[in-house]
């Protein structure tokens, strides 16, 4: 499921339009999946899971400043993401299924805060983005 | 067996009452159609699905938009008994549809992404989360009768 060029455009409007709020959208998709799916939380028994924690919002920044890491790379996901790649697979070792879980959260997220800007096409987009980046960062599993 | 916190009923009661449920419907179904566009193997004879304006538009979709999210509706009113509330349509799912389960499941995270959408702010992580539970019981619901 290949990213057209109007995918990204569309993910680029995106995260212009949400800009600085960035970081904090991590952090509450972060408090989205926690609640949604409480098995995310066995990854982070080191955490205080308390919504809007401090850990998460930090954990929440670095999930957003590597997405838009990946936004800046479009054209090269595997390249740009490469060392997080080997981190999930060889450290971190995250189940293949939580990706969905969090990329749902993210769109939640997404949806609540962009309305109007929140189109179908543009959900259709995040959605393969999101998923295009689960992708290369379990690429490395086995 | 959904098993919902008191706290949670209120919050999907009240959510729910807010929101124009046909409306929802069609946006929910659309979505599913231009987001998941394999979906749409189902609707041969839906007409204009060629673009995601002429899905969003598209008559058909609206008004199946608006019996699916009905029927979620009464789900909604049985929650402590959805496998017995859907079990015909659970049947006719299999039997006469024959649609993969997995689409319940992209149908019910489309509604909670179109619900974050309409509700904004209000769409609280801990609302959303009891609403994860009702679309995974209906979605498991639905799925109940497949043999």
């Amino acid at each position: 499921m290949v990213l057209s060029p109007n995918d990204k455009a569309n993910v680029k409007a995106v995260w212009d339009k949400a800009g600085g709020n960035i970081g904090a959208f991590g952090g509450e998709a972060l408090d989205r999946m926690f609640l949604g799916f409480p098995t995310t939380k066995t990854y982070f028994s080191h955490f205080d899971l308390t919504p809007g924690s401090k850990d998460i919002q930090a954990q929440g920044k670095k999930v957003a400043d590597a997405l838009t890491l990946a936004v800046n790379h479009l054209d090269d996901l595997p390249g740009a993401l490469s060392k997080l790649s080997d981190l999930h697979a060889h450290k971190l070792r995250v189940d293949p299924v939580n990706f969905k879980f969090l990329s749902h959260s993210l769109l939640v997220t997404l949806s609540s805060h962009l309305g109007n800007d929140f189109t179908p096409s543009f959900h259709a987009s995040l959605d393969k983005f999101f998923s295009n980046v689960s992708t290369v960062l379990t690429s490395k599993y086995r | 067996m959904v098993h919902l916190t008191d706290a949670e009923k209120g919050l999907v009661n009240g959510l729910w009452g807010k929101i124009n449920v046909d409306e929802v419907g069609g946006e929910t179904l659309g979505r599913l159609l231009v987001v998941y566009p394999w979906t749409q193997r189902f609707f041969d004879s839906f007409g204009n699905l060629s673009s995601a304006a002429a899905i969003m538009d598209n008559p058909k979709v609206k008004a199946h938009g608006k019996k699916v999210l009905n029927s979620f509706s009464d789900g909604l009113k049985h929650l402590d008994d959805l496998k017995g509330t859907f079990a015909q349509l659970s049947e006719l799912h299999c039997d006469k549809l024959h649609v993969d389960p997995e689409n319940f499941r992209l149908l019910g995270n489309v509604l909670v992404v179109v619900l974050g959408h309409h509700l904004g702010a209000e769409f609280t992580p801990q609302a959303q989360a009891a609403f994860q539970k009702v679309v995974a019981g209906v979605a498991n619901a639905l799925a109940h009768k497949y043999h």
